[in-house]
This record gives C-alpha cells, structure tokens and sequence, in this order.
C-alpha cells in the first residue's frame, strides 16, 4: 500500500518529479511498456492475454497536488507566492511549508490576535498578502536560496488513526494508490493503460493528452473526493461520507457519466457486498471531464475514495473506504467487456 | 543544556492554562538540576530556589516564565465531531487545517476541520470561520468518541517545531516555553556564578487567562524584586515598526510604569556591561505580562520585564531567534550575579531618571 509514501512526497502541478519517481519504482516489474510524455504524464500498458485486436481501458489517477508557487521576495527576507490549483487562503494561514526541491522549512504567519483592528478580526488575509518565512534576513539571502517558480507545499505527514488516515494531497494520491494496486494484479483480457497524470488541478491538462494518446474504448477515473459529512443545519444529503464504501459519480461539474459503465460498478458491488455510495451530483470536477470528450468520444466512470478536509494541509479518509474501492475496480475490470 | 532540544521538547510539550501538568513535570525535571529545592503551589505554579552565599538573611528575586499556553476545550460531542472554544487567546483565523491532540481519556491526535468552502456563499469565503462551523476530527467512529472523550476535555495544539534559516525556530507555544527555556538557561549558568540574593526561578501558571499564578506566585513569595520574563511582539509583515522589535537583535528590557525604573537601570547597565545587545521597550501601560499582576502583589514590590521578539505570537508557527533565547539567558543571569544586598533597600531608591 503505497498511500502513505505518496502522501509524504512533493508535487505541486507542473513538478510531479518526486511522485512519479515512487510510482515508476512501484510498477517496474509489473506491467509492460512505461514512459513518460511531453507533459510529464506516465504512461504504463499491462498487456492483455486475449487475441488481437484487443480493446483497452484506461484507468486514470492525477499524480499532482494543489500547492504554491514562489513568485517573489519581501525586502526582508520572506517569500511572496500564489496559488497553484484551488487553495484556499484559509488553510495558509499558521501552516508550516516546504518549499522547493530540497524542501526548505518555511511557515505562513499573520499579524499578531492582538494587533488586529475590530474589522480585522474576521478577515482572512489574501494570499496576496501572506509571506512565507523561511529564515532568511535579506532578499538576497532568500534569492540564494529560493529560485521564482519554485514549488511549495504543506509540511505534513501521513498518520493512521485507527480506521482512518491524515494526511496531504489524499487527492488524488489515494486514487494513485488505488491504481497501483490494480496494476500490479493479475493481466486481464484487455489491454489495461494506466495514467499517472499532470496538471489536473490546474485544468484537466495532462489527461486530456493522455487520452488522445491512448485512444481507450473506455476509462475510470480513479479520485480523492470531497466528503462532507460533518455536522450542518440543514438535513441535506451529504456529498460523501467516510466509512459508507467507494463513490461513484453520477454527474459532476466535469462530465455525464456513462450508463453502461454505471451499471457494472453498481452490479458489481451489489454483487460481492460493497457499499457504494453516490457522490452529490454537480459538485466538483476530475480527468473524466477532459477524457470522456477527447477524439470521437470516451465512455467514462469516476470511482472515488471519501476524504474530507480535501486542499488543506490534512485531509482524511477511511482505509476501509479505500480497500473497497480497490476490490470493486478489480472486480468491475474482470467484468468489463466492450 | 543545548537550546534546540530544550526549547523543542518544551514547544512540543502540553500544558494549557489550568491543566498544566505535563509541562510542569518537564520544567521541575530541567530546574531541579541547577536549583536547591523544587516546589509546587496550590495553583500549580513551579517555584524552584536557589540560595545565595553570604549571612542570612538574603534579599529575594523572583524570575516568573509563565508555562501555560492557549489551546481548545470540548463545549460539545456531535456525531463524533468535537465542538470546541477558546482557552485564551486563541486565534480562530488560523484554525482549519491545524493538528491537535484531545486530552481524553487518552490523548486522541485530531485536527481541526470544517465544511468544505465550496458549500459556503460566496460572501463568506475570505471570513474567517465562527466557533460554531469548527470541528475536531479525531478520526474515529462516534461510540469510540463518546467513550474516549467528554465536554470539558483540553485540546492542544500539535505541531513539530521546525529550525529555519538564520538561528530562527519555529513551534507552538513559544509563547512562553521560549522564555521558560531562556530561565533554565539562566538557573544553569548561575549554578556556576557566585551571587549574594536568593533567586526564585517560578514557572507560573495560567497567565493566558488572567495572571493568576503571577498573582498567586508572588504573594507567596513576597520577594524584594520581581523579574518577568516573556515574549513580545517581532518585526513582520502588517505590524509597525514602533510596536515590534527585530529578530536577532537581542532580547528587550520594558520601560514604562509597569516598570521600576531602578530596575530598567540595572538591566540595561547589565547589558551593557556584558556587551549583550538588547532593545529597549517603551509600553505606556499594561504590559499584557505577568509583570503587571506582580508589580501590585502585597504593598507593591519592584518589578521588571525581559522579553524575546516572536513572531505571529498566537499562532501554532511562533518564530523566535534562538541567539536572542541564549542572550535573555545571559542578561538574567548576570542581573542576578551584580545584585548588591543593598540595591533597592533604600525609600529613596524610587526616582524615575531624567522625564
């Protein structure tokens, strides 16, 4: 189970180095072709044992994270920078960083409680407007140690806490983890492309190419999604929940999902005693959206583990949640046909 | 001692304002090796003295380091979820995303979590989140929670401290660990130093919520002169310049009526003398300290304050320079070994200099 290292490495969209790196050490021995393309995206075929010409699924989880990008320097020695992805400036607020290559140790300060106007009490800074510190005391001092462009993410590390796991970037290195899982099985009939994608967070960017590269008759994607199950006013049904099995999207922002490939995950799971859930239609969006609409069409599923706190410095899921995702897409691929 | 591992266990350590035991037992451990004898309260406050030389009777100087942090309370269990509010002043801004650990039956890792932004109007997305939309997640399903935690539990804060660049040291609870650290520092130089006064080196407890060991502490002690030693606030984004001070350039000695000005006196000349670089600090009223709760203890009693520069004071990434932990460490131990038995033992000695 490759959660737990996947979790703890840095990629930040466009410099997915360091995951894609863990994966390839992950896959060598266990499928047949492996390469990476002009974007970044790693690309693997487990050939299937069935005759020519043999149709082929794709199965697709984005190695990215949302994170920051340094893109210039306070007079004393901070480092100023942007969103990558869809961060919320919230969760920057007092978190420890680790910035670039070498993963320098950095944290996101504010203004002192006691120093705060009325008015300012209940304002979150822009992001604009917050530092990160790494010790530097100079610009120069920080230029030396921080190139513009270079990446940062949460300083944080994944921890079991019984049934459920903390850690960064659950999205989508859980649907990473899951993938790895499914492609060191056994071959299938078919011929199994499994993509590590780039760029999702920042639109959808490497699945799109990957897709057309590898022209599949169908694709699942495989996510970290957004649980919302915790308590509210209102008795509105929640997005996921953990501990309720896998979600299977019926419609996101992204993409309609396709009716047959719906019914195989249902049958299937019903079939073998997993509980699904369905993920609150209209709400987020995942490399499905740029696939199903590549070349002539793709028929499309997005099967998700539950997380909650997803895009923050911890998020959450439940490792009974992700074990099951893994058993129905094994399950679902042995019963795919075209 | 090396400071790194000192400060990092003290930062790492729990003790929130009124439930300060595992701090307490940490600092008794540390101070019990450079001090004569080692007590505690009835509030829980760690007095640890150590005699002078010379005839009794000696003058007495206390040095107060408050031990106590902000942190969480349970106010409610809702499916398994942890409602929470404030002990102290902590910063709800800076909450979504943190990592705490819930003192229940045992200590819980949890953290802090909300509904998903998405969910909210976009009209309350860059406001920070109410008591009542903050969630502690333990991770565990709800009949555990119900077993394992109750309304009233602690919740602290858990966070690696971290060392940056240029000396600087990054964790939860420097405020006030980093000036704790700053008195064991200081207990241990002087148990190689010859000095005439008695010194009370006290780690007092819940200055968070109202000074109250300072209060209590002092009383107790009715000491000849008192020192305080805290944090104030370092130079950073978004706060002026004339109510900070810089990282790195030593610790600051308060001015102001807080202050005895005998005392200012002696703590700069202390400074000078040992060519420690220090700032002075202008506060024209409450010092927000344990200095103000001592200065009134009794009939009054002569008091002064040392502070080390922090910055995001309240936040679980406080940052201090550790070469101003180490200099605090060294202007207090040599304020105590310059100590004349007659310094402030004269009516006369009250005369604000020059203004």
């Amino acid at each position: 189970m490759y959660l737990e290292p996947l979790s703890n490495a840095v990629g930040v969209s466009g410099a997915e180095d360091e995951v894609r790196r863990i994966i390839r050490d992950a896959l060598g021995d266990h499928v047949d072709e492996m390469r990476e393309d002009a974007l970044g995206n790693l690309l693997v075929l487990k050939r299937g044992t069935g005759p020519e010409p043999r149709p082929r699924v794709m199965l697709a989880a984005h190695m990215d994270e949302v994170g920051m990008m340094v893109v210039g320097y306070t007079g004393d020695g901070g480092l100023k920078f942007r969103a990558v992805g869809g961060l919320d400036a919230r969760v920057l607020a007092g978190a420890q960083v680790q910035v670039g290559p070498d993963h320098i140790p950095g944290v996101i300060g504010l203004k002192p409680i006691h120093l705060l106007e009325r008015d300012e009490r209940e304002r979150i800074p822009k992001i604009e407007s917050l530092v990160i510190e790494i010790g530097a005391s100079s610009k120069d001092e920080a230029k030396k140690a921080v190139r513009l462009g270079e990446r940062a993410t949460f300083l944080t590390r994944y921890q079991e806490l019984g049934p459920t796991a903390t850690g960064k970037a659950f999205d989508d290195r859980a649907g990473c983890a899951v993938l790895i899982e499914l492609l060191q099985g056994e071959p299938l009939p078919f011929d199994l492309y499994g993509a590590f994608t780039v760029q999702e967070e920042v639109g959808l960017r490497g699945a799109r190419v990957a897709a057309y590269a590898i022209e599949p008759d169908a694709a699942f994607v495989l996510e970290g999604t957004i649980a919302d199950d915790l308590p509210r006013k209102e008795d509105v049904s929640p997005t996921t929940a953990l501990g309720k099995g896998p979600a299977i999207t019926v419609m996101d922002r992204s993409f309609i999902a396709d009716k047959r490939l719906l019914r195989l995950l249902f049958n299937t799971a019903e079939a073998l005693g997993i509980p699904t859930q369905i993920k609150q239609p209209g709400i987020g969006g995942t490399d499905a959206g740029a696939i199903h609409i590549t070349r002539e069409g793709v028929p499309s599923a997005a099967v998700s583990v539950p997380c909650r706190y997803i895009h923050s410095p911890v998020a959450m899921l439940n490792l009974t949640d992700l074990q099951q995702t893994i058993q129905l897409m094994r399950a679902a691929l042995e019963k795919w046909t075209p | 001692m090396d400071t790194v591992p000192l400060l990092k266990q003290l930062s790492e350590t729990p003790g929130i304002s009124g439930y300060e035991q595992a701090i307490r037992d940490l600092v008794r451990d540390s101070l019990a090796r450079f001090a004569d004898e080692v007590r505690e309260d009835k509030l829980g406050n760690l007095i640890a003295l150590k005699r002078g030389e010379g005839e009794p009777p000696h003058r007495r100087l206390m040095l107060a380091a408050h031990m106590d942090e902000i942190g969480l309370i349970v106010s409610g269990i809702e499916k398994g979820f942890l409602r929470i509010t404030p002990v102290g002043g902590t910063d709800r801004r800076l909450l979504w995303g943190q990592k705490v650990t819930v003192h229940g039956r045992r200590d819980l890792p949890g953290i802090v979590g909300s509904r998903p932004p998405h969910v909210l109007p976009p009209d309350q997305r860059d406001k920070a989140l109410p008591w009542e939309e903050l969630f502690v997640d333990v991770g565990l399903p709800p009949e555990e929670v119900e077993k394992l935690v109750r309304v009233g539990d602690l919740i602290s804060f858990r966070q690696e401290a971290l060392e940056l660049k240029g000396d600087l040291f990054s964790g939860k609870a420097l405020d006030n660990r980093a000036s704790v650290a700053a008195l064991i520092l200081a207990l241990e130089a002087l148990s190689s130093m010859r000095h005439r006064w008695d010194v009370y080196a006290v780690a007092t407890v819940q200055e968070e919520v109202g000074l109250f060991g300072a209060m209590t502490s002092a009383y107790g002690l009715a000491p000849d002169a008192a020192i305080a030693v805290d944090v104030t606030f370092g130079r950073q984004n978004g706060v002026p310049e004339e109510e900070s001070f810089a990282l790195g350039k030593g610790p600051t000695i308060a001015y102001g009526p807080n202050i005895h000005p005998r005392l200012f006196e002696e703590l700069e000349a202390t400074a000078k003398a040992l060519e420690v670089p220090y700032q002075v600090e202008p506060i024209p009223g409450r010092s927000g300290t344990d200095a103000w709760a001592i200065q009134v203890s009794r009939e009054g009693i002569p008091t002064g304050l040392v502070s080390i520069p922090l910055r995001y004071m309240h936040s679980p990434v406080e940052t201090v320079n550790l070469k101003d932990l180490e200099r605090t460490a060294r202007l207090l131990a040599g304020f105590v070994a310059r100590l004349e038995p007659d310094f402030l033992a004269s009516d006369e000695d009250f005369q604000t200099s020059g203004a």
